[in-house]
């Protein structure tokens, strides 16, 4: 087969006997998948990866790339160029959101997430609001109630939104651009609430392991009250959705006080101690306020929708 | 409440140029907030006020030439787009 190294098949039309130009464009086809994936479930590392896909590359060799080693050797450099390219854009992507962190908040499963959401309307009986820890970190939320999770406020905030364009489709108000400034308004007072709490945070020189992350998890659990709400307020009337509204803000306050009073509190206040001191109270002031926030703002985001 | 993303860019520039116009020593040393008046004890809590006596001192040092930048951008944009 001397004429394949001069015309690779697939780079160029040539006159080629029909068997090989099947074979050729067959693994233009199959074959760059068959790398990529090869690549991804066989090993981790770039390197290696680059090994096994020359193996694997070696395996099909037999049918078809042996009489192209052009091409063979092109397919080879670009899937070694696509890993490449894969890390970097992992590595500038990990410098500013820290995905193996995220992952740890999505860590949840079904009796999680049903045993939070009755937390969350009705924490009155809980006893222990401790966050277990696990050498030094904390516990996945999977086996502890008390650790906070992005997936409940994920959810929420689009369920939200989606009701948010139900209740406006009852009023005949509905239009698509309302989703995405309902969606914006959200989100807008999520950001400014979380950066108002970091700022008096680092004032008051609060040393806590809090992380920002932590505190989006927390300003996003009031979505599920104002579902709530705004829901019975769409099926029974307007007392029903300020009755249930009322309901869920006392509840999140109440929430919100006991679980950030064991973060941002010393151990001692945390226990029910009083402690005089100006630096306790401030912290306790600052829990106060964080969560007296929540209830006018779930007010704010969802009185017209209600009318 | 109808916010969107460009109000709340727009609410954070003015924020950061507030606090960026507020002089050392024509202002701040005369309402006692200077630099020399924060840095006070070096004790384990540094305190509300000098906390915030830093942070102002900090943001503007940081953000003087961001700002020029952002400021531009803005200037150009809201007189072509109104």
């Amino acid at each position: 087969m001397d004429h394949s190294f001069a015309t690779p098949s697939g780079f160029r039309q040539r006159k080629l006997p029909p068997r090989m130009r099947m074979r050729g464009s067959a693994a233009d086809m199959t074959d760059p998948n068959q790398l990529f994936e090869d690549t991804s479930t066989n090993t981790g590392s770039p390197g290696m990866g680059y090994r096994a896909s020359e193996t694997q590359s070696a395996d099909f060799t037999a049918q078809s790339l042996l009489s192209d080693p052009m091409s063979n050797l092109a397919m080879v450099y670009g899937s070694s160029l696509a890993t490449q390219g894969k890390d970097m854009v992992d590595k500038r992507l990990y410098q500013f959101i820290p995905i193996s962190k995220l992952k740890y908040y999505f860590a949840v499963d079904t009796m999680y997430v049903g045993k939070k959401l009755g937390l969350l309307v009705f924490p009155y009986m809980h006893e222990n609001w401790e966050v277990r820890y696990q050498q030094d970190t904390p516990v996945a939320p999977r086996f502890d109630i008390n650790a906070p999770d992005l997936y409940i406020p994920a959810m929420a905030f689009l369920t939200y939104i989606l009701v948010a364009g139900l209740a406006l489709g009852t009023q005949n108000r509905f239009s698509p651009e309302i989703l995405g400034m309902q969606a914006s308004s959200a989100l807008i007072w999520l950001i400014i609430e979380v950066g108002v709490t970091l700022l008096s945070l680092y004032i008051m020189t609060v040393n806590t392991d809090l992380t920002t992350i932590d505190l989006i998890a927390f300003s996003g659990y009031k979505y599920v009250g104002m579902i709530i709400g705004v829901l019975s307020g769409l099926i029974f009337g307007r007392i029903c959705y300020y009755l249930m509204l009322l309901w869920c803000c006392i509840a999140i306050v109440v929430f919100m006080v006991r679980s950030l009073r064991l973060k941002i509190l010393s151990e001692a206040a945390a226990e029910g101690k009083l402690i005089q001191g100006a630096k306790n109270q401030l912290r306790m002031y600052l829990t106060i306020t964080i969560a007296a926030v929540q209830p006018i703002v779930m007010y704010l985001l969802t009185y017209h929708l209600v009318r | 409440m109808a916010f969107t993303l460009y109000s709340l860019i727009q609410a954070a520039i003015l924020c950061v140029n507030a606090v960026a116009v507020l002089h050392e020593e024509r202002f701040l040393s005369k309402i006692g907030w200077g630099a020399d008046h924060g840095i006070g004890g070096f004790g384990d809590e540094p305190g509300i006020k000098s906390q915030l006596v830093n942070l102002i001192r900090s943001v503007r040092t940081v953000m003087r030439v961001p700002l020029i930048a952002v400021n531009s951008v803005t200037i150009v944009l809201l007189l072509l787009f109104g």
